[in-house]
């Protein structure tokens, strides 16, 4: 299982092809008043093997939507998700194959486990679906994995008797126990306490440095971003406005959006903290030209209209950005 | 792959929730004590609420024809004998004192005896069908909550649950019994057998059967709306639950995600219910009972008071609330069985 694991890795790794890769991904919901929410208006991005890969930006910005896409969770009205190269089909065998995987890690661990069942039914629940052999085997494996040792201290617990670290270790365990090649992991940490928030994001990295699991880790914290991605996607109202490596973004960020959210962060940046003015968005009216102008520092400055594109700014809608490409941002200050 | 497992050994594969059964033990334990103790205040309360009654209860023995002599100067003895001297009796044997109905001049625990299995007859036949149809219509509505099922489903239970028991009854015999316009008459009205047939026989069981019908059906209609409503509302809740995304993702199909995580999630708050209502229809099946003369604890229960038998009313009293006791710990226990969070 595992040399074969790794030796996909290799391959993929060889042939420079991402793991997962979506493309002009867009999601609408049935917003009030018959609007209709963009929640996706367009999202192009992809992870490769054995890569972390944060997805951040403001709550309500599309990050749950674009990983419970990713799952097949939620289905696209347009745009394609691939995994290794070939395209996400939505029938019922294909995706039960596909969340073997691909797996995901919720925000709120406590939620995230049925209450009634215990820590091993909770694990061995994925090898059951997936008829895996050796189920209590790969339960004890996985969760030792999690870091729940010896894993049968914990395997007849119920969630509630665990604390909320222990639990989302159980979450995870419960992903581990199908050998996924990506987790997807929506705000890992941010239900937990502070104390054992670094506990959990250590154990994420010793998972892809050891198994070489790939992550997709969303998150509103831009810190803790800079804490375990290798690169970094930043969202804005339903697009991708930034992406990068994690040096490049957070070094040297291109999007005045990226640059507001920097400048609250005081680990990495120096600067003046910027207040985004302006109304908070709303996906059900995505402003026209660049969707961030009605917020921007740069175009309330001046910064855009000595550039000359202030215009641009205001009417001409920016393309979505593609997934490969390097460091790339969707702003006509940066063409 | 680097990480290994340092651990060989067996993990025990018990799926079903036994971890706690310590726990459960004492649970049950202590809820036994606390019935026991809701018990002996029943019985106080019974033996003076009958006795706070006005009127002179042996006054109405008098009237009935088919009472010996020895029992009545029994009678007389212990009802003038000095209150904390019956209450003692009473205490040392509180089934067999005074054991004579006013109105049958019968013992009655066997008038109660006679009448107990008919209601449980009826009791079991409705509550076979509520919970079955109550609980599929509302676990269906729920999970496609706003779907064309829901709608029907919730139109139909929310009218059944507004309807009047004896309406409904009196509407079953009218349509299905004494039978109007097209409709023959189906089923007999009255009595749950027809007399002369040996009830354990397979043409006593027929017969029972034909009597039970309409009153479960009339008895069953505004339970299986209850159940269905309720049942519909604890699913809708687990709609949002995480853990159901969580199942999702690793590959669970639509309707196992149903079975394993919803439906036994949400079946708490309607199992509950159940145990509680069977408490209560024992003696509640009155209304039912009376409309179809069927010969229970129910229509007992309206002879007795029309008849005003002290006696008699006093030992259904007894039966009613030690009903409820029971299947108020039955409901505990049960629940505490299906939720470790009760048991720890
Ligand atoms: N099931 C849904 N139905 C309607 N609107 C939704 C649904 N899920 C998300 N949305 C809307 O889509 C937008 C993006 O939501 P989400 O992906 O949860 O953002 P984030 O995770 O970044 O906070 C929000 O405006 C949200 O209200
Ligand atoms: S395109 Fe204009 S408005 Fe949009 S971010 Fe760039 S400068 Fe600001
Ligand atoms: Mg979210």
């Amino acid at each position: 299982m595992s040399t074969l694991a790794t030796a996909a890795t290799a391959a993929e790794e060889r042939s420079g092809q991402p793991l997962v890769e979506v493309s002009d991904l867009r999601v609408r919901f049935r917003g009030y008043a018959g609007r209709e929410a963009r929640a996706l208006d367009g999202v192009s991005m992809s992870v490769g093997s054995g890569e972390i890969v944060a997805v951040v930006g403001e709550s309500g910005c599309g990050k749950t939507t674009l990983a419970r896409s990713i799952l097949g969770l939620v289905r696209p009205s347009s745009g394609v998700v691939r995994f290794r190269g070939e395209e996400l089909s939505y029938g019922a065998r294909a995706l039960r194959r596909y969340r073997r995987e691909v797996q995901l890690v919720l925000q709120d661990p406590t939620g995230s486990l049925n209450p009634r069942h215990s820590v091993y039914e909770a694990v061995a629940e994925g090898p059951r679906v997936h008829r895996l052999k050796d189920e209590s085997g790969r339960v004890a494996r996985a969760l030792s994995q999690a870091g729940l040792r010896p894993p049968e201290r914990f395997a007849l617990r119920y969630p509630h008797e665990l604390s909320g670290g222990q639990r989302q270790r159980v979450v995870i365990a419960g992903a581990l126990a199908l050998d996924p090649r990506l987790i997807i992991a929506d705000e890992p940490v941010s239900s937990l306490d502070a104390s054992v928030r670094g506990e959990i994001l250590s154990l994420l990295l010793q998972l892809r440095d050891e198994l070489g699991v790939s992550l997709l880790v969303v998150t509103h914290d831009l810190g803790l971003a800079w804490n375990i991605a290798d690169r970094i996607v930043v969202m804005y109202l339903g697009r991708v406005v930034e992406q990068g490596t994690t040096e490049e973004v957070l070094h040297r960020p291109k999007h005045p959006y990226t640059r507001a959210l920097l400048s609250v962060v005081p680990e990495i940046d120096q600067r003046e903290p910027v207040v985004l003015a302006g109304e908070t968005p709303d996906p059900c009216r995505v402003p026209a030209g660049c969707r961030f102008h009605p917020r921007c520092p740069a175009l309330a400055s001046g910064a855009a209209a000595a550039a000359g594109v202030a215009d641009d700014c205001v009417g001409t809608p920016l393309a979505v950005l593609p997934a490969a490409g390097g460091h790339s941002a969707a702003c006509h200050l940066h063409p | 792959m680097a990480v290994t497992s340092p651990v060989a050994t067996e993990l025990s594969d018990d799926s079903t929730p036994g971890g706690g059964s310590g726990g459960l033990g004492r649970f049950i334990g202590l809820r036994l004590l606390s019935g026991l103790g809701t018990l002996l205040f029943v019985l106080l309360f019974n033996f003076f609420l009958f006795r706070l009654l006005p009127g002179d209860p042996a006054a109405r023995y008098r009237a009935v024809k088919n009472i010996s002599a020895q029992d009545l100067a029994r009678i007389r003895d212990e009802l003038n004998a000095p209150v904390m001297e019956q209450f003692w009796a009473y205490l040392r044997d509180p089934l067999a004192l005074q054991g004579i109905s006013a109105w049958k001049g019968q013992p009655v625990w066997d008038l109660v005896g006679g009448r107990a299995w008919p209601t449980l007859v009826l009791l079991g036949t409705s509550t076979l069908l509520a919970t079955l149809i109550g609980i599929r219509v509302g676990i269906r509505a729920g999970w496609r909550r706003g779907g064309s099922f829901d709608k029907v489903s919730t139109g139909v239970t929310l009218l059944f649950y507004a309807t009047p028991e004896f309406w409904l009854g009196l509407l079953l015999i009218l349509t299905f019994s004494s039978g109007i316009g097209p409709f023959p008459s189906l089923f007999p009205s009255g009595g749950v057998i027809d007399s002369g047939i040996e009830p354990l026989s397979m043409a006593g069981v027929v017969s029972v059967a034909e009597h039970t019908v309409l009153p479960a059906v009339a008895l069953a209609a505004v339970y299986l709306a209850e159940y269905s409503l309720i049942m519909r509302a604890s699913i809708v809740d687990e709609l949002s639950q995480e853990y159901l995304t969580t199942a999702r993702a690793k590959g669970l199909m639509d309707h196992v995600v149903r079975r394993r995580h919803a439906v036994p999630n949400a079946s708490l708050p309607t199992i509950t219910l159940i145990f509680l209502n069977i408490g209560f229809i024992i003696g509640g099946a009155i209304t039912v009972e009376t409309v179809f003369s069927y010969p229970g604890l129910g229509l007992l229960t309206f002879e007795a008071i029309t008849e005003q038998d002290f006696v008699l009313m006093q030992a259904l009293f007894l039966v009613f609330t030690v009903s409820v006791i029971v299947c108020n710990i039955l409901a505990d226990v049960a629940v505490a069985v299906l939720d470790p969070r009760i048991r720890t």
